[in-house]
């Protein structure tokens, strides 16, 4: 179980290091993105300005509050609460995020399936989860949002942050297959028919 | 009583922002329970950063989770308490886009077949609003929810038949718990409805997911099964957000209703583990918070 630190964007084969049970903290650059966001993106071909080649995603909306532009506000939002949302309902855009705009890395909460697995271990890439809920904590870990694009999906526009020490996250689905939520799956389904007895034994 | 209704107009505002804001003191003590016999390093590890980001909410005076939820008003009315019912209702709409606006939330509410976002937490029957009745004289009392929805698509409905018998809906139940995985942001709450009509059970699950901690249900029949469900929940190892561990659920709650000779619905309804709500009680002496 090692633990990397990740100045994004990274490359492949610092992508293909991390091995599921892994920590990694990310540093400089993270990109907010979620269902709209995808949506507009992939299904109805809208393009982004901001470059996400070799950089993470989270799946967020976050609560931001319009100030004055400054060096703090370089577009007019300041970060108010930055968490994380359920990345199964985005399952289906891995690939595609990753083919057309180089994305790496996915933190978000709850896992991701199989075409997640497959475009990881085509492409290199891997999944991070995040304590979903823990948004307060997570935060204090960003410290601008410096860009935002596709902002008429407010709150689900495509976000650029900076960050600081970005973690510590847990390397969920790595790129050679391998997947701690599809693990824990296996062991549940063992389970569950002895659960099962056990409330009949119940009655 | 007469209700001042410009006073509960910010009562409704403030609600929402205490809801997202404070986490309540039994889902609280639900975590120290868990983390006790929580035998999973991974799934202790995750318990702790969820109590360490209640205390940084609280330091930091943020919201607790992203997620600002469907705006949900719960209003029980006493006796020989006067209100206009439309005016009450317009009141819990404005304090909840006052709310919204006032503090900066993100405004997670939109049109269902245009995805168009008004930014105020409001649009088609939402805020939902659910009125009912009690005997307490001169009281008002108002909960508000802000239900977060990476649970609430962990909901479910099944129109079970008499015949399949009760142990088919604590089934339905486990194998709900068993596919939502880490997706419903566990440790939860699990609501279920038992009986009804459709859409009673499917209320019935909500009522259940958003009890408090250590409340039972009022029917021994019903406390007996979600006794024997909790600790059927937390023997699945699912554990905290799906990645194994004791701590799949801090209770399973069940809510029924009477139901058809012909009925056997079964519904679930998650709430996460950022299990908010907040509630004021409106008397002649003031307004308390709890």
């Amino acid at each position: 179980m090692a633990h990397h630190v990740l100045d994004m964007p990274a490359t492949e084969p610092e992508i293909r290091a991390l091995r599921i049970g892994d920590t990694v903290t990310l540093r400089r650059w993270l990109f907010g993105i979620r269902d709209a966001t995808l949506i507009h993106m992939f299904d109805r071909d809208r393009r982004t300005r901001l470059d996400l080649n070799g950089h993470a995603v989270i799946h967020t909306a976050p609560n931001v509050h319009r100030v004055p532009v400054s060096n703090a506000a370089p577009v007019g939002y300041a970060p108010f609460c930055i968490g994380t949302t359920t990345s199964m309902r985005m399952e289906r855009f891995t690939d595609a995020l990753m083919e057309r705009e180089g994305v790496r890395l996915i933190v978000g909460k709850g896992g991701m399936g199989p075409a997640t697995l497959d475009a990881f271990a085509k492409r290199g890439g891997a999944y991070l989860a995040i304590v979903g809920g823990a948004a307060a904590l997570e935060t204090t870990w960003i410290e601008t949002i410096v860009d935002v694009d596709l902002d008429d999906l407010h709150p689900e526009s495509l976000w650029h942050f900076a960050i600081r020490d970005f973690g510590p996250l847990l390397v969920g689905i790595d790129s050679h297959g391998g997947s701690l939520f599809a693990e824990v799956q296996r062991d549940v389904a063992a389970r569950r028919d002895a659960v099962i007895a056990s409330l009949e034994d119940a009655r | 009583m007469d209700l001042d209704i410009r006073e509960f107009e910010a009562v409704c505002r403030d609600l929402y922002v205490r809801a997202l804001k404070i986490l309540p003191p039994d889902i609280k003590a639900g975590f120290a329970e868990l983390r006790r016999s929580e035998t999973s390093a991974t799934g202790r590890a995750i318990l702790d950063t969820m109590v360490e980001n209640v205390a940084v909410a609280e330091r930091t005076k943020n919201i607790l989770c992203q997620d600002t939820g469907i705006p949900i008003y719960n209003v029980v009315i006493g006796a020989d308490v006067r209100v206009d019912g439309a005016a009450l209702k317009a009141a819990i709409r404005r304090g909840c886009e006052r709310a919204t606006k006032e503090f900066s939330l993100r405004s997670s509410v939109v049109h269902p077949i245009t995805r168009q976002n008004a930014q105020t937490s409001c649009g088609i029957r939402v805020p939902i609003i659910h009125i009912d009745f009690d005997d307490r004289p001169e009281t008002l009392a108002v909960e508000m929810i802000p239900k977060g929805s990476g649970s609430e698509n962990g909901s479910f409905l099944q129109m079970l038949l008499p015949s399949d018998g009760i142990g088919a809906a604590k089934r339905f139940v486990i194998d709900r718990v068993i596919e939502l995985g880490g997706r419903v942001c566990p440790p939860t709450i699990v609501g279920v409805g038992l009986g009804g009509t459709s859409d009673l059970c499917m209320h019935l699950a909500k009522v259940a997911a958003t009890r408090p901690l250590r409340s039972v249900c009022a029917d021994p029949e019903g406390a007996r099964i979600e006794a024997d469900l909790s600790r059927a929940v937390n023997a699945l190892g699912i554990g905290p957000q799906g990645l194994g561990g004791r701590s799949t659920s801090f209770a399973v709650h069940v809510e029924l209703a009477a139901t058809h000779i012909t009925q056997n619905p079964v519904a679930v309804n998650i709430q996460c583990h950022s299990a908010r709500r907040a509630r004021a009680t409106i008397t002649p002496g003031g307004i308390a918070f709890d």
